[in-house]
């Protein structure tokens, strides 16, 4: 194990080395940089300090990769929130808005397709997810289906945080489930143990091309990514942390789709639970997903 | 008094001197390893898209390799067992290569486990106090705590058996056999663990079953052993050193019992899956009979239900089993098909199909998984040679001189 971890170690020190032979000022900036950065600690443990000089490093190597600078926030969860989401099954038309712009605003890797959202078309009235099929690709609405999008769920009781062996995901104080992407290893023991497809892993390097990166990032949410880390749906915390709605929500046609507070007794949310039927996904499983159903 | 440090330069010399036959199978295992190594650095480079593995069957034959030899680490403690504790003389001279190939085994699976990882130069976040060792909410540090105890132990008992022997001196039973009853508790939680690591998942059902450590357990004390008959018979063909005739026997009813129960138990769990087929029976059904028109798996599971089934049933004859030629070609048939089994049969199923119900694209091994994985058992292999090489010398000396 010692050695394996020291080839590792070798490995990663050495490659950012390279560019100190060189003059090169930029190289060497972004070396240093890199270097600074391997080294940093799991966000939870970090000071104020820590957290303000590692955003620093990492919009100063966007800007000497790219010459644009990103904004990447830390804004910590709000007092008195906890997020849910609501999805109505009547209205959702399998128009696949949700998607694209889950994928826009994320800054998702276009080269692999990669999505946090699937929507399922239910031939039928009944309400069975063994007849659903995600991959339909035809015009829609299709007579006689109905729709149902599934995403991370963000439980209350998330069985991929109880598994992560260096706690690199977790759930913040406002319910959202997140990843430190600078401190996942990669073993991909949360995607085996996620009932619910919430998880995406990064199988290469992530390429979205440079004109249509989102620069509005947050830490824990849609900054970029690197090869070999977990990421997922984050109910959009770059911009639920400031007030607005997930990019989902905001994007769906038919208004299937509803976020909010729980905690505030005069959210949509609230509303919806109180007086529709709702109903949540894999219940028997006892990870009590944020995430319900519903119809009209 | 000869020292430590003569212990190793003598160990040096033995391992670098051998037959023309001794030099090409350790060139021929460099090479491997030098594949893998390439191939290694080849995912290293793009990442593990490399790979066959994707979102939907994210573990593949590395995690598989890395399950099946925790059992045959785990399997040693059948060759412990009664030596140490029995005090079977027959087994005195079968154990250390038990405990070399429990080594061997787990520098193995550490490799196989590393090599899957997204981040292997993040590995570092697991060390505690500089990082966070999730312990003990997560089975995988539990498997990380029981697998790095593990190998110390099967390290230092036989270190200092033949550190005594080296001197020409009798070893303190009072000093090693503490050791050697904590590696036998030992040997069974390292592969309870592992199964736990699956069973722990309520999110996928196949590997969500009370039976799967019990299983494991069974599957290693038979493959385990088995892998071990068919070595110490290639000792005691290639060096001066004999492996008794009953030690063989002994070690072949330790695999026909472990042999017979895995099939008793593999039997339960079919019976279960298919009597009444539920939502949850979907990856048996994959697995054994194919599922919406994929069917990958089928004829590897078939391939190896036939194997295990044959060497078994042939093993419980005792009279067929007494026949040294059988003996080997059902230890063989046994070891492949349970390593099929385990492979293919339990980690590739468990992921299919996705947790909504869809098969995407069938699970399979790019060919730089391939060689990764053979060289990382060459690697096994070139380190159970060199401990063997060492062992062997030491213990002929030994018994030369007393």
């Amino acid at each position: 194990m010692g050695m394996v971890l020291g080839f590792g170690f070798l490995q990663a020190a050495c490659t950012p080395l390279l560019p100190f032979a060189r003059g090169d000022e930029h190289a060497r900036e972004m070396a240093e940089l890199k270097l600074e950065e391997y080294f940093k600690r799991n966000y939870r443990l970090m000071t104020d300090e820590e957290k303000r000089e590692t955003i620093q490093r990492l919009e100063r190597l966007y800007e000497l990769e790219t010459g644009t600078r990103p904004e990447i926030s830390m804004e910590g969860p709000r007092e008195n929130v906890l997020y849910g989401y609501a999805f109505n099954i009547s209205k959702c038309r399998g128009y696949l808005e949700c998607v694209k712009a889950c994928v826009q605003e994320n800054n998702q890797d276009r080269s692999t397709d990669m999505r946090y959202i699937r929507i399922h078309e239910i031939p039928g009235s009944e309400f069975s997810m063994e007849r659903a099929d995600d991959s339909f690709y035809h015009e829609v609405p299709a007579e006689g289906h109905m729709y149902v999008g599934t995403q991370c769920f963000h439980c209350d009781n998330p069985p991929c945080v109880e598994v992560c062996p260096v706690q690199a995901t977790w759930r913040e104080e406002d319910g959202i489930v997140v990843v430190d992407y600078d401190w996942c290893i990669g073993c991909r023991y949360c995607q085996a143990a996620c009932p619910y497809d919430g998880r995406r892993f990064n199988w290469k390097t992530p390429h979205i091309p440079e004109d249509e990166v989102n620069l509005n990032q947050h830490y824990l949410g849609n900054r970029l990514r690197k090869k070999g880390v977990m990421e997922k749906c984050t109910f959009c915390i770059q911009r639920t942390r400031q007030g607005r709605l997930p990019a989902c929500v905001e994007a769906c046609p038919t208004g299937a789709r509803v976020f909010g507070n729980l905690l505030d007794p005069n959210s949509e949310i609230r509303w919806i639970l109180e007086n529709k039927k709702v109903f949540r996904l894999k219940e028997d499983l006892g990870t009590e997903p944020k995430f319900w159903y519903y119809m009209d | 008094m000869r020292t430590v440090g003569a212990f190793f330069r003598d160990a040096l010399d033995n391992v670098t001197a051998g037959s023309l036959g001794y030099h090409l199978w350790m060139g021929f295992l460099t090479f491997l390893m030098l594949l893998g190594a390439y191939a290694y650095s080849v995912q290293l480079r793009e990442g593990l898209i490399v790979t066959g593995m994707y979102d939907y069957v994210s573990w593949g034959l590395y995690i598989s390799n890395f399950t099946f030899l925790v059992g045959v680490a785990a399997a040693a403690l059948m060759l412990v067992l009664p030596t140490y504790v029995f005090q079977d003389t027959d087994f005195v001279r079968a154990v250390l290569f038990g405990e070399g190939m429990a080594v061997a085994a787990l520098i193995m699976c550490l490799a196989f486990v590393v090599v899957d990882m997204g981040g292997p130069a993040r590995l570092w976040h697991m060390i505690p106090i500089i990082g966070i060792f999730n312990w003990p909410r997560s089975m995988l540090t539990w498997d990380v705590i029981v697998l790095n105890v593990y190998l110390v132990i099967n390290l230092t008992v036989p270190f200092y058996i033949l550190y005594h022997h080296y001197q020409g001196r009798k070893p303190n039973p009072r000093v090693y056999l503490p050791g050697v009853v904590l590696s036998l508790f030992w040997a069974v939680g390292i592969h309870l663990v592992t199964a736990f690591l699956y069973a722990g998942l309520p999110a996928r059902p196949f590997w969500n079953s009370s039976l799967l450590g019990p299983r494991f357990l069974a599957s290693a004390f038979a493959a385990g052993p088995a892998l071990m008959i068919l070595i110490l018979t290639v000792i005691n063909r290639t060096t001066p050193y004999t492996i008794t005739a009953s030690t063989i026997q002994k070690l072949s009813l330790v695999v026909t019992g472990a042999a017979q129960v895995n099939l008793i138990m593999l039997v339960s769990e079919m019976f279960k899956e298919f009597y009444w087929p539920t939502e949850h029976s979907k990856s048996a059904i994959y697995l054994f009979f194919g599922l919406d028109g994929h069917s990958a798996l089928v004829p590897w599971m078939w391939t190896s239900l036939g194997l295990t089934a044959v060497a078994t049933a042939v093993l419980t004859v005792p009279a067929l089993r007494r026949r040294r030629p059988v003996l080997l070609a059902c230890s063989a048939l046994l070891f492949v098909g349970i390593w099929i089994e385990k492979g293919m049969g339990l980690i590739v199923p468990g992921f299919v199909p996705e947790p909504w119900g869809r098969i995407f694209v069938e699970y399979s091994p790019t060919w730089v998984e391939w060689t990764v994985t053979l060289g990382i058992w060459a690697l096994g292999a070139w380190v159970f040679t060199l401990l063997t090489k060492v062992a062997v010398g030491v213990e002929l000396r030994y018994q030369q001189s007393h």
